[in-house]
C-alpha cells in the first residue's frame, strides 16, 4: 500500500528522467526547463478513486474536501498566485470547521483534534498572509495533513513529497495527486525540486 | 464660525465622554502554572527578551503606559493585546498541545527573523522591546532548538 522511496533532490534528477514521459526536466536553479501551465489543471483535479485501498471508506471520505482544497493550495503556491492560495485557505477554515469526527475511536478524536486546532490557524494565516508567510504556514499545515490522513486515510492516491531545501535546508514536505514534483516552496523558482517520499494509496 | 464653534464643542464633549466608557485591563497577578518559563528552562536572555518585547500584549499581564488611562488609546491597546493573546499568550503557552507549541515556536521565529514582532507601532513608543540583532539570533537559535527538542 505504501512504498517508500527515500531519495535526495540530486538523486531523483536520473530518475526523474526515466519518469517524465516528455523525458524533461530541469536543473533546479536554472528554471530553463519550465512545464507548461496548463498541466496543472489537469493532474490534481483529475479525481481518482479507484485505489480505495484504506478499508474505512466512510471515514476516508470525511478527508475528501480538505484534501481537495489543500490540492487547491499547493497549486496555487506552485504557481506563485497569493490570491487563489488565500481563497483556498479560506476553503480549508471553513472545511476544518465542518469536520465530522463522529465516527472516529475517542483516541483518534483526541490527535484529530490537535492536529485540526493546529491546520485550521495555519489555513487562517494563509487567507490573510502574503506569499512567503502562506508558504512558512505551509509547510507546517503539510505536516498537519499528513497525519490527518495517516488517521482517516483518503480514497485519492496521492504522493507525499519533499523539498531539501526550504526552512534553511531543514526539508519541508507536501502532498500532491500527481507523481511529477512541482514544488509549491519555490513555486517557478524551482519548481522541479524534490522528491517522492511516499506514495499514499 | 458658528459651525466652527458647534463642532470644536461636539468634539470636546465626545472626547470627555469617551474617558467614562470603562475598558477591562489585562492584568493578572496569578503565577501562571502554564507560563513557558514555568514549563521549559528557558535561558536568562531569552527570558528576558520575551518579558520586555512579548509580554505587554502576549500574556496576561499588561505594564501599561501612562496614556492607557486615556481613551481612545485604551480602546486601541485593548484590541492589540486582545488579537495578541488570541494568536499567542506565553501564560497558557503549557494548554496548547505539543503540536500547537511547535507551530507557535515556529511563528515565534519567524516573525523575529522577518522583524514582524515586535510590532513596529509598539517598539516606536517602547524602545526597550526593540530587538537587536544578538537578541534575534539568540531568541531563534533557542526557538529552533526547542522545536527540535519537543
Amino acid at each position: 500500500m505504501v512504498t517508500i522511496t527515500a531519495t535526495s533532490c540530486k538523486d531523483t534528477k536520473k530518475e526523474k528522467e526515466h519518469n517524465n514521459e516528455d523525458g524533461h526536466h530541469s536543473e533546479m536553479e536554472s528554471g530553463e526547463d519550465q512545464h507548461e501551465e496548463g498541466m496543472d489543471m489537469h493532474d490534481d483535479a483529475t479525481m481518482d478513486s479507484s485505489h480505495d485501498m484504506m478499508g474505512n471508506d466512510q471515514n476516508a471520505s470525511k478527508s475528501a474536501a480538505l484534501v481537495a482544497n489543500y490540492l487547491d493550495l499547493k497549486n496555487a503556491l506552485v504557481a506563485d498566485d497569493k490570491n487563489a492560495a488565500a481563497k483556498a485557505g479560506g476553503k480549508m477554515v471553513s472545511s476544518f470547521n465542518s469536520f465530522d469526527m463522529s465516527s472516529f475511536t475517542s483516541e483518534d478524536q483526541d490527535e484529530l483534534k490537535d492536529i485540526i486546532e493546529d491546520a485550521k490557524e495555519h489555513a487562517e494565516h494563509i487567507e490573510k498572509s502574503p506569499i512567503d508567510h502562506q508558504r512558512e504556514h505551509f509547510d507546517v499545515l503539510s505536516k498537519d495533513m499528513i497525519d490527518l490522513i495517516a488517521i482517516t486515510g483518503t480514497d485519492k492516491k496521492l504522493y507525499q513529497d519533499f523539498c531539501p531545501m526550504y526552512n534553511n535546508k531543514k526539508g519541508a514536505q507536501w502532498l500532491s495527486a500527481t507523481e511529477e514534483i512541482k514544488n509549491p516552496y519555490y513555486g517557478s523558482k524551482m519548481k522541479s525540486c524534490g522528491s517522492v517520499q511516499k506514495e499514499i494509496n | 464660525m458658528k459651525v466652527v464653534k458647534i463642532v470644536s464643542i461636539v468634539f470636546v464633549v465626545v472626547l470627555v465622554g469617551i474617558q467614562f466608557v470603562p475598558t477591562s485591563r489585562n492584568q493578572s497577578d496569578v503565577v501562571p502554572d502554564n507560563d513557558i518559563m514555568t514549563l521549559y528552562s528557558v535561558p536568562e536572555r531569552v527570558g528576558s527578551t520575551f518579558k520586555t518585547s512579548c509580554y505587554d500584549c502576549h500574556s496576561n499581564n499588561t505594564k501599561y503606559p501612562w496614556y492607557n488611562k486615556i481613551q481612545p488609546a485604551s480602546w486601541f491597546l485593548e484590541r492589540h493585546i486582545q488579537k495578541g493573546k488570541d494568536e499567542l499568550n506565553f501564560n497558557e503557552f503549557g494548554t496548547y498541545s505539543s503540536r500547537r507549541q511547535k507551530s507557535k515556536l515556529k511563528s515565534i521565529g519567524s516573525q523575529i527573523a522577518d522583524g514582524e514582532m515586535p510590532l513596529s507601532s509598539y517598539t516606536l513608543i517602547h524602545g526597550e522591546a526593540k530587538l537587536s540583532e544578538s537578541d534575534k539570533k539568540i531568541v531563534i537559535a533557542w526557538v529552533n532548538k526547542m522545536i527540535d527538542s519537543l
